[in-house]
């Protein structure tokens, strides 16, 4: 049976991202659908109707939903290829237990910076900062989460490395000069076609948000 | 007598549904284990020690390493102890939906329990007892689903999400007396809830770990009594 793959996604998303991002370093095919998620697609509602988020990633109809459970699960088909989880039980509940980490701080924080100001924008960036730090301590001087080889967490936090400009200029400070370790990691990761080829960029991500905040109604 | 599965402690607390799940899935692959419970209230330097991010237990110590969060413990005993009765189904896709359930659980139906218990009015009590029940109706029709007719949702014997899920029951029924018999449990609802419900409790590996009803409200008097002091000193 041929296999079908489509994922339901939005270009700025770094949750969709890290589908991408794992499908393209295993080199696999798949068809990718734009949602407008202020216009959410039938497809999209049927797909996902818990939630009715992306990304969802439909294989030969049947739909895989969270993306650190999408990427597991195409890491666990697609096995023999560029493998993202160690292979020792160990290693991959540590790895696990990082991208958890990200998936529970980095987001709601990053988000904290762009959509407030003055006193709780600051301790936002200071909280973000110090998880950032936390990830530059775990790295330590491995030249990927992974190891030697982009692994499941790197997947799992490069994407946010296209929303760091966008923090930066909303919080008013410098990720390369309190975390130069992750920047560098984030440029070695960003040497990989899989992850060159789905970051979009930071200028464009910047402009969403500002978008996004004029929708919202966030000064 | 020696033991090839290794040094392995737990750091825990008998009321805590999160550590209820490693306990149930050690006690499925029959492994022995210490169980070191925190005191309510402090957390102990081991603690600290094992999980300096979060500070949160469950916490599992296998041979001095620590392994942190409920969900991640359980498949890391499913992985290393293999031999035994799988907790994890075996196709990738049933993984994949077994995750999104165990997932669901913790992030939009438990916190409606705390929701439910700790509210300051009867308004935000019943926004929470409502979101419960529609949760209820999702995992009835999963459940319907998933198990295909047997008992579990693991099938003939229990699994990921038994243990996810299950490892509520007891707060899930101290929760219904508490707030004065509303029905999460429903014969006419979620009937195959209740009987799946029944025939967990009384499955080997859970019926040592399920605290009694009765003991989880007396906790659950300390525990909100503990969140509304620190909500009005904050």
């Amino acid at each position: 049976m041929a296999n079908e793959l489509i994922l339901l996604d939005t270009w700025v998303s770094p949750f969709g991202m890290r589908v991408r991002i794992a499908l393209r370093e295993k080199g696999i095919k798949f068809e990718y659908k734009e949602e407008d998620l202020t216009n959410k697609s039938d497809l999209l509602l049927k797909m996902n109707p818990i939630h009715k988020k992306i990304p969802v990633l439909i294989h030969n109809g049947k739909p895989v939903r969270e993306s650190g459970i999408i990427v597991q699960y195409v890491d666990e088909v697609w096995h023999d290829k560029a493998p993202l989880l160690p292979s020792e039980p160990y290693p991959r509940a540590q790895a696990r237990f990082w991208a958890d980490f990200v998936d529970k701080k980095i987001y709601d924080t990053g988000r904290k910076i762009w959509t407030t100001k003055g006193d709780e924008q600051k301790s936002a960036t200071e909280e973000f900062i110090g998880y950032l730090k936390t990830l530059e301590a775990e790295l330590g001087a491995k030249p990927y989460f992974g190891g030697e080889k982009l692994g499941y967490v790197d997947v799992t936090m490069i994407p946010f490395y296209s929303w760091f400009h966008a923090y930066e200029v909303s919080g008013n400070f410098s990720i390369e000069s309190n975390c130069p370790k992750l920047m560098a990691w984030a440029k070695r990761c960003m040497q990989h076609e899989s992850v060159s080829k789905t970051l979009p960029d930071p200028k464009k991500v910047y402009e969403f948000i500002l978008q996004l905040k004029k929708r919202l109604g966030i000064e | 007598m020696a033991s090839n599965n290794g040094d392995v402690k737990l750091i825990g607390a008998w009321a805590s549904p999160y550590v209820m799940r490693p306990r149930i899935a050690l006690n499925v692959k029959s492994v022995e284990y210490e169980f070191l419970q925190e005191q309510f209230g402090s957390k102990s330097e081991l603690l600290l020690k094992s999980n300096p991010v979060h500070k949160k237990i469950p916490v599992l110590l296998h041979n001095g390493k620590p392994i942190c969060e409920s969900s991640i413990i359980v498949e890391y005993i499913d992985e290393v102890w293999s031999s035994g009765p799988s907790i994890l189904p075996s196709d990738p896709y049933d993984r994949a939906v077994a995750r999104f359930w165990a997932a669901y659980l913790d992030e939009k139906w438990f916190p409606n329990v705390r929701g439910a218990a700790a509210a300051s009015s009867e308004e935000a009590k019943n926004a929470a007892v409502d979101q419960l029940k529609e949760g209820m109706a999702l995992l009835e029709g999963a459940y319907v689903e998933i198990s295909k007719g047997k008992d579990f949702f693991g099938g003939e014997k229990i699994g990921f999400i038994d243990i996810a899920f299950g490892s509520m029951l007891a707060w899930l029924r101290a929760l219904q007396v508490m707030l004065g018999g509303v029905k999460l449990l429903d014969e006419e609802k979620t009937p195959g809830l209740c009987k799946w419900a029944a025939k967990f409790s009384a499955d080997p590996a859970v019926k040592d770990v399920l605290p009694e009803t009765e003991k989880i409200i007396e906790f659950a008097k300390l525990l909100v009594a503990k969140i509304k002091a620190a909500a009005a000193s904050s």
